[in-house]
């Protein structure tokens, strides 16, 4: 097992200092998330003020009397003072009460919670693909740093962020589906396939496995594999720079001649002894690559028909249903939010260079 | 000529602050041609000026008008990329869909460049709470998931360009503040400041004539940089319909209405996209060459 040797020389005086700050990182973490929080639901308030859709209209129906109107005016607090009316809006929030979606004229909370595992299996495969290629391709170009497989891995990762989702998605379909035949189409499953397993988690590979029915297993991963390897593309064009930079700052240092001279082959140094010391920061970019999938899934979604989170969001949007619309925003915000900062908090308690600000 | 010409470019003790400028723009030039990135980023950027700008003489035909008996005609001489499903060139639909691409791209760096500068370089420069707050509040909009949140004030405002460069423009800025900020803390420090508080320079002026333009190389690297994922949000918004609104031809609305016919019709959607692909990646090229060639530091 490698050691850091930095963090063997940090030991002491500032092991005590790190307890001490410990505390308040939390704490500052905590506040910090709630500033955050308060900021993103102020925003959707706002945002749900700036529609044309008149929400007393919305609960009465247009052939109400004036004083039903009235009514139901006063009932949604709309004659209370501003901040009191988000006062009202953040503990609705705060209970789980996101209000009734228009268009399934359900909880919004409800179908948030339905559609989620789609989203949750779909981004999941994808990091899972992104992190597979994308940290060896970065650590393969770090220590070819200069050589023709590091330009390869660059344009390919400069590709990544150049290229429209939902177009590669549909250039995939076309290709992948429509002349290749090597995968299945739109949407989770096949018509005759669907509601065929127990729904357990959501997650349809993992309930299918749990109830042994392989055709559906694979019928699902046919459906699976092109829209999770195009959004892993995504993710692994990120995961893959970031690996390259940390690793090339590491094999800058004197450890790896040190490795080197003890006789060590080249690629056990760069494996053995460097790469052990960019997990920290590699975990906090894979963290936040997960997160930005869940928002990268919105157009991927509606591309393939996949019934998750942003094909829910969308379908709200086309039809005036607000509710939905901001209880996905906040919801897709919320665990966004809370990944990034804790990516955040995470890096800075575990890097020792950091710990000082 | 030319010796006499780069020499005076290229001199050590420019005579004049104009001499200085040009001096300096040379070099900066010279750098960037002589950088592979840079110059195809640089040379892609360009013609999609030049698209922009002469689109209604590169093709002869007009990016509206509908030939119905000629609908999904694939690419030909008559049309090189074939028509959509209202007849339409697309290669006209392309050039001028340029246009919209410029403009939402010039818009939202006019609105998102003056705030980040101006959040970042008060809170560097004034420190304490003012630097606290603001900071604060750039953490609250920088966590903001970018493409949800322009989904939903596209929602609210209803859909068109002006909407979608506000929208883009919200959850844009933030990164600008940070980079502004950190640049004005190092720059605070110099003895330079120091002089001009000295001979009784304001705070106002100190600020916008002396920390601003410091602070300018980095924000515009950034800018070049950023580009990209301004175009591809667009573009986005405009393939779920909340972009610039029809008859206008913009390539992620084009690529949306290429989304039914793409396994019979491939190149109504393939093409408009290829277009974002390509003027993406110059932007990232000539992004990445800037930085190379201002900033080597963080390359």
């Amino acid at each position: 097992m490698t050691t850091d040797s930095r963090a063997i020389v940090v030991a002491s005086p500032q092991r005590r200092r790190f307890a001490a700050t410990l505390a308040q990182r939390i704490a500052s973490f905590i506040i910090t998330l709630a500033v955050t929080f308060v900021g993103l639901t102020a925003v959707t308030f706002f945002i749900s003020r700036l529609t044309k859709i008149d929400p007393v209209l919305a609960v009465v129906g247009d052939k109400a009397t004036k004083s039903a109107y009235d009514a139901a005016f006063r009932a949604l607090g709309l004659d209370q003072p501003l901040y009191v009316q988000y006062l009202i809006y953040l503990r609705r929030l705060l209970s789980g009460d996101f209000g009734v979606s228009v268009l399934t004229s359900r909880p919004v909370l409800d179908d948030l919670l339905r559609v989620f595992p789609a989203t949750f299996e779909l981004s999941t495969i994808a990091i899972i693909i992104g992190v597979a290629i994308g940290v060896p391709a970065g650590v393969i170009a770090a220590a070819r740093k200069g050589r023709w497989i590091d330009h390869v891995i660059r344009i390919v990762g400069l590709f990544g962020y150049s290229v429209p989702v939902f177009w590669l998605g549909l250039v995939g379909l076309f290709i992948f589906y429509g002349r290749l035949g090597w995968v299945a189409g739109t949407g989770r499953l096949d018509v005759f396939y669907i509601d065929v397993v127990t729904q357990r988690t959501g997650i349809i590979l993992l309930d299918a496995a749990l109830d042994g029915n392989w055709d559906v297993f694979t019928n699902a991963f046919s459906h699976l594999i092109l829209p999770a390897s195009l959004l892993g593309y995504f993710s692994l064009a990120y995961i893959a720079r970031m690996t390259r930079s940390f690793m090339i700052d590491q094999l800058g240092h004197e450890y790896v001649t040190a490795a080197r001279i003890k006789g060590n082959s080249f690629w056990r140094t760069v494996w053995r002894h460097a790469f052990p010391n960019i997990l920290v920061p590699l975990i906090t970019v894979i963290g936040l690559s997960y997160a930005s999938l869940l928002e990268g899934a919105v157009l991927t979604e509606t591309v393939f028909a996949w019934p998750g989170l942003g094909n829910y969001i969308t379908h709200a949007l086309f039809n005036s249903d607000m509710n939905a619309v901001l209880g996905g925003t906040v919801l897709v915000g919320a665990v966004f939010i809370t990944i990034n900062l804790i990516c955040d908090l995470l890096y800075k308690l575990v890097d020792p260079r950091l710990r000082a600000r | 000529m030319t010796d006499t010409l780069s020499s005076w470019l290229t001199t050590d003790a420019p005579a004049s602050r104009r001499q200085a400028v040009l001096g300096n723009l040379y070099r900066g030039g010279t750098a960037i041609l002589r950088n592979p990135t840079a110059l195809v980023g640089l040379i892609i950027v360009a013609l999609l000026l030049l698209a922009a700008v002469f689109a209604p003489l590169l093709s002869t035909y007009s990016p509206i008008a509908q030939d119905l008996p000629n609908r999904l005609a694939p690419p030909s001489p008559a049309h090189w990329f074939g028509t959509d499903e209202l007849g339409r060139d697309i290669l006209a639909r392309t050039l001028f869909g340029a246009r919209v691409t410029l403009t939402i791209v010039a818009l939202v760096s006019i609105v998102v460049a003056p705030i980040g500068l101006a959040v970042g370089t008060v809170a560097g420069y004034a420190g304490g709470w003012v630097d606290a707050v603001l900071m604060r509040i750039t953490d609250v909009f920088l966590a903001f998931p970018r493409l949800v949140l322009a989904l939903a004030f596209a929602a609210a405002l209803g859909p068109g360009i002006e909407n979608a460069v506000i929208a883009i423009s919200l959850t844009a800025w933030p990164a600008y503040a940070r980079i502004a900020r950190s640049e004005t803390l190092a720059i605070a420090q110099s003895d330079f400041i120091q002089a001009a508080v000295l001979q009784g320079a304001s705070t106002w002026r100190i600020l916008f004539r002396h920390i601003v333009p410091l602070c300018l190389s980095s924000v515009i690297v950034r800018l070049t940089l950023d580009m990209a994922g301004i175009i591809l949000t667009a573009a986005g918004l405009g393939f779920l319909g909340l972009g610039a609104q029809p008859p206008t031809a913009e390539w992620g609305a084009m690529v949306s209405s290429g989304r039914d016919v793409i396994l019979d019709q491939w190149w109504v959607a393939t093409i408009p996209g290829l277009a974002i692909f390509i003027v993406s990646l110059g932007f990232n090229l000539l992004g990445d060459g800037l930085r190379d060639v201002f900033d080597p530091k963080s390359a």
